[in-house]
């Protein structure tokens, strides 16, 4: 596209995804009619990817601040201090869109962009986590998808070289047309060397640095903010190509460079490429930027400036130097054998003024676009409320068929085939490995560790979003205290479907007024976030998934606590209140073919109460293994202990409840704990004081699991259909079938 | 002793390998960069894991055409020991150090995961603190770890006592099932001629410490230490 030959016209305007009302603002800010590359640059700029403008009303309500917090949402990723001068910098970010268009390269580059927001701020990259969910399994492209997405994630995270340790997969038929790819990564930095993005000093340079820009991913951040249809496979050319070999270079570079004090703003290429990293420093800086183009290193010649603008080719950073470094810097860069080029220099105008070919190609205010960008009230209603469903009114099917059922289906079945395809242990520090309840990392050189997780239930979502936000907040912080961390913070993403639809907006509404009534009441501030709306096709939504990671701190890394049983003969407490509450729960889905009821409620309160108790236990020795409850209820949370250690238990149900009740329950704040004899006791009474609810349910024992009078089953049994879901599924690829 | 450490672009496990030498020599072993055209004097090299220039070309064989590779060749000639864990043995067949080749995994898939080990000697500086026989537990992570050379050079390997480790059951029964990548003759490490030289795919280093889950690891490189101080 010529900026001089392509005249603006209606057609134009609406491929740029502007509605008629935003492009009125566009000649209000002008003052005249744009040109096609200003054009293209308000359109990513105001894309809802960009600029939150759809959620932001609400986003705005959740609670960001803490004594621990040192920088909330706002930069590229959340800084939490984690004691001796060091802080955790974290974010999860979608890749939804680009992941289900082309699975490899849209998961790869999401955890590429991930890790650049982390190390932007001066982190070392040390952990990666991903939260995955696929359409229903028998669905024609599903296979393909986890095939690619999972290929995706550890081809470019395992060259790399940054453990992937934690996350989650489920399968729902909602997602059929809209996978989500929601990678999280942590990294380490001194606390007082943090980067941040605001441009500061006149004169400076601005210094572009990576890989060269090519013609991928012209209007990726355009595409994330639009719902798709039958053609959405024509989009493939607006995925972006990721190169994990340049992205380590580029880590080892920055944070050579990081280390010699030239730095006074960076912020990496995301979304929208070069033009919101360019923005966004001059934005936050209150000041202007003079780039001229023909300096951007480009793989392809003939680039217009629309294209160099719009580019999301990956691996690049854009940064102002402080003066007179740039040869100091320009050697770093070349030892690393990446391209380092001054583009432009800061001005005290507020305008981005662009040059191509000695030409002025642009020219915009820059204030009104980075902060002016439109922001929404959206219509919206309420959920309809779901009933309670009574455990009585489910049907009782024998208990230990159920769990045979429960423990092979698709959400619960072993993600084992997932994450041996991910490099879990690289950097030499993962204390806890995939499969527990929460990936632990040694913090480099120190003993003490962090734990991090993600969790999210969006069936719960979709049948109450205020309930369900808070129960993904609590099921989070459980996950921590369960490994025994102290919870910390969290990072969100929001994952929901058209947000000009009341309904939708609604979820949106409603799941991030229940997060941040959990996050309140835990004090787990929100400290960075991304939100992903649009994700419908042929207007049917995803189930709403507001996807909570999490990080905490473990102060001695030799106090931690796992799932497996440990030995045989040790007693198995369950903590919390076991109602038997089946409304929502995976066994009316698995076991019934429904869906329908109310979500079990969570009760802030005594999360915390409970959540304090564990960690304490955990701190004291007193406890051998902790689960916590969740998904499948209290037998299949035995279940993954057995599974997890080849130990079996034997188990008592009350006769108060129905036995699939007390079983499949999936009533929260639960944790099982496992401990022997003499500390049982010393358990019991130390929670009686702490006014935790706790009961003994049965014993460690042989190699079956079995419930008096229900029956039993063999740990080995268990096994083959927990591990064999997953990789039999897959392997029908192979065959075609 | 001293002992170095390869750096190429890519290499991903040098901090990794540098922290297990560093616990069994008492002091940090010298990081050298692939452009350096000299070795230091030093008594061990290690070519670490990781994937050397993106391993975007068969893996290892970028690495083996870089300057400090052919000083490592000039030395390992000499008698230096040479140890290549991963894409560091990747590395060290493709520079001809070691015989044969690491083709793509059976199951065409990355494998992170433990795995366990017949150690076939303990007569070599690197495994001389196992017992021949002894079943050790160590990493893999892995998409070319797949082991082929032709069948003379296997009878060749095994009949001079070349093989240094074999993937087994942890009861230590050599099998099909326990060959996680499909390796000729389930080798998961050989030596050359001299026994100066080893290269195995799985990561020792991974496992040296307690905390990480295991120390199967640590033995290889205290052995190093006392051996070649």
């Amino acid at each position: 596209m010529s900026s001089k030959t392509t005249p603006i016209t209606p057609d134009v305007i609406a491929a740029h995804g502007l509605t008629p009302d935003e492009y009125q603002l566009v000649l209000s800010i002008m003052g005249r009619e744009p040109n096609i590359t200003e054009l293209g640059i308000f359109s990513v700029m105001w894309s809802e990817h960009c600029s939150y403008k759809s959620s932001k009303k609400w986003l705005k309500t959740l609670p960001t601040t803490a004594p621990w917090v040192i920088c909330g949402p706002g930069e590229n990723a959340g800084v939490i201090d984690i004691g001796d001068g060091q802080a955790a910098i974290f974010k999860m970010e979608s890749h939804n869109h680009p992941s289900y268009i082309e699975p490899y390269q849209g998961a790869a580059t999401g955890v590429g962009g991930i890790l650049r927001d982390v190390f932007t701020m001066g982190a070392r990259p040390v952990a990666n986590l991903n939260a995955l969910r696929f359409g229903d399994p028998s669905h024609a492209k599903t296979r393909h998808l986890v095939s690619g997405v999972v290929a995706g994630i550890g081809g470019y995270g395992n060259c790399v070289g940054v453990p992937t340790v934690g996350g989650e997969t489920n399968f729902h038929a909602s997602y059929n047309g809209n996978i989500l790819v929601n990678a999280m990564t942590v990294g380490i930095a001194s606390a007082d060397r943090i980067f941040y993005s605001a441009a500061a000093g006149v004169g400076n340079p601005v210094v572009y640095v990576g890989s060269k820009t090519g013609r991928d991913g012209i209007h990726g951040a355009t595409m994330a903010s639009a719902e798709f249809s039958e053609d959405s496979e024509e989009k493939r050319p607006t995925v972006q190509v990721g190169d994990p070999f340049t992205e380590k270079l580029l880590i080892e570079a920055c944070l050579e460079l990081m280390a010699t004090d030239s730095i006074v703003a960076i912020q990496d290429m995301g979304a929208a490429g070069l033009t919101s990293s360019s923005f966004e420093m001059a934005s936050k800086g209150g000041l202007g930027i003079a780039m001229d183009l023909d300096a951007v290193p480009q793989r392809e010649r003939g680039m217009t400036p629309y294209e160099i603008m719009l580019s999301e080719s990956q691996e690049r950073m854009l940064m102002v130097l402080k003066p007179g470094l740039e040869d100091k810097a320009r050697a770093i860069f070349e030892k690393w054998e990446l391209d380092f080029a001054v583009v432009g220099h800061l001005t005290d105008t507020g305008r981005m003024v662009l040059t191509h070919q000695g030409e002025v190609v642009a020219d915009l205010p820059i204030d009104p676009l980075a902060k002016a960008s439109p922001e929404y009230d959206r219509p919206w209603v309420p959920g309809v409320k779901q009933p309670v469903i009574a455990p009585e009114e489910v049907p009782a099917h024998p208990v230990m068929e159920a769990l045979k059922t429960l423990i092979a289906c698709p959400d619960l079945a072993s993600k084992r085939w997932i994450y041996e395809q991910y490099d879990h242990m690289v950097m030499n520090d993962t204390i806890g490995r995939p499969g527990g309840d929460a990936g632990i990392v040694r913090v480099h050189g120190t003993g003490k560790a962090l734990a991090m997780t993600t969790d999210c239930t969006p069936r719960y979502c979709l049948a109450d979003p205020h309930e369900g936000g808070r129960q993904a907040v609590a099921e989070a912080y459980r996950n921590l205290s369960a490994v025994g961390a102290r919870p910390l913070a969290v990072t969100d993403n929001l994952n929901f479907g058209n947000p000009e639809k009341p309904e939708i907006m609604g979820q949106i509404v409603e799941a991030v007024q229940g997060m941040g009534e959990a996050c309140r009441s835990l004090s787990f501030p929100v400290v960075s976030g991304n939100v992903s709306l649009y994700n419908e096709t042929n207007g049917i939504a995803i189930l709403p998934t507001p996807t909570i990671g999490a990080v905490g701190l473990i102060e001695d890394a030799t106090k931690t606590a796992s799932v497996p049983f440990k030995n045989v003969g040790e007693t198995i407490i369950v903590l919390g209140e076991t109602k038997g509450w089946l409304g929502c729960s995976l066994y009316l889905r698995e076991l019934c073919g429904r869906e329908d009821g109310a979500p079990p409620p969570v009760a802030l309160h005594r999360e915390k109460r409970e959540g304090e108790f564990v960690r304490r236990m955990i701190a004291q020795g007193a406890v051998t293994a902790v689960h916590d409850v969740s998904d499948g209820g209290l037998l299949v949370a035995l279940a993954e202990m057995a599974l997890a250690s080849g130990i079996g238990a034997s188990i008592a149900a009350p006769q108060t409840l129905p036995a699939h009740a007390w079983c499949f329950g999936e009533d929260q704040g639960r944790y099982i704990l496992t401990a022997t004899a003499a500390e049982a006791m010393v358990i019991l009474e130390a929670a009686q004081r702490a006014s935790v609810t706790a009961r003994v349910i049965g014993h460690t024992a042989g190699d079956s699991l079995t419930v008096e009078g229900q029956g039993s089953i063999s740990v080995q049994d268990l096994r083959q259909r927990n591990e064999g879901w997953l990789p039999g599924y897959m392997a029908a690829t192979a065959t075609g079938a | 002793m001293k002992a170095a450490v390869i750096v190429f672009p890519g290499s991903n496990c040098d901090r990794d390998a540098a922290v297990a030498l560093e616990a069994a020599l008492g002091h940090p072993p010298l990081m050298v960069w692939h452009r350096e055209t000299v070795l230091p004097d030093v008594d061990l090299v290690v070519v670490p894991g990781g994937f050397s220039y993106g391993d975007y070309l068969r893996c290892g064989a970028m690495a083996a055409q870089s300057p400090v590779m052919r000083e490592v060749k000039d030395k390992a000639a000499g008698g230096l020991p040479v140890l290549g864990i991963c894409n560091g043995f990747q590395i060290l067949t493709e520079t001809g150090l070691l015989p044969g080749a690491l083709i793509r995994n059976a199951g065409l898939k990355f494998i992170c995961r433990d795995v366990h080990l017949k150690v076939e000697t303990a007569d070599s500086v690197f495994t001389r603190n196992y017992e021949a026989g002894q079943i050790v537990r160590f990493p893999i992570a892995h998409a070319e770890g797949n082991y082929f050379a032709d069948a003379a050079t296997l009878d060749r390997l095994e009949g001079e006592g070349l093989v240094a480790f074999r993937y087994a059951t942890p009861e230590g029964a050599v099998t099909a099932e326990a060959n996680p990548n499909g390796a000729a003759r389930n080798i998961a490490g050989i030596f050359n001629e001299k026994r100066t030289v080893l290269g195995l795919m799985p990561h020792p280093e991974r496992l040296a410490d307690d905390l990480l889950g295991g120390t199967d690891g640590k033995a290889m490189f205290d052995g190093l230490v006392e051996a070649l101080s």
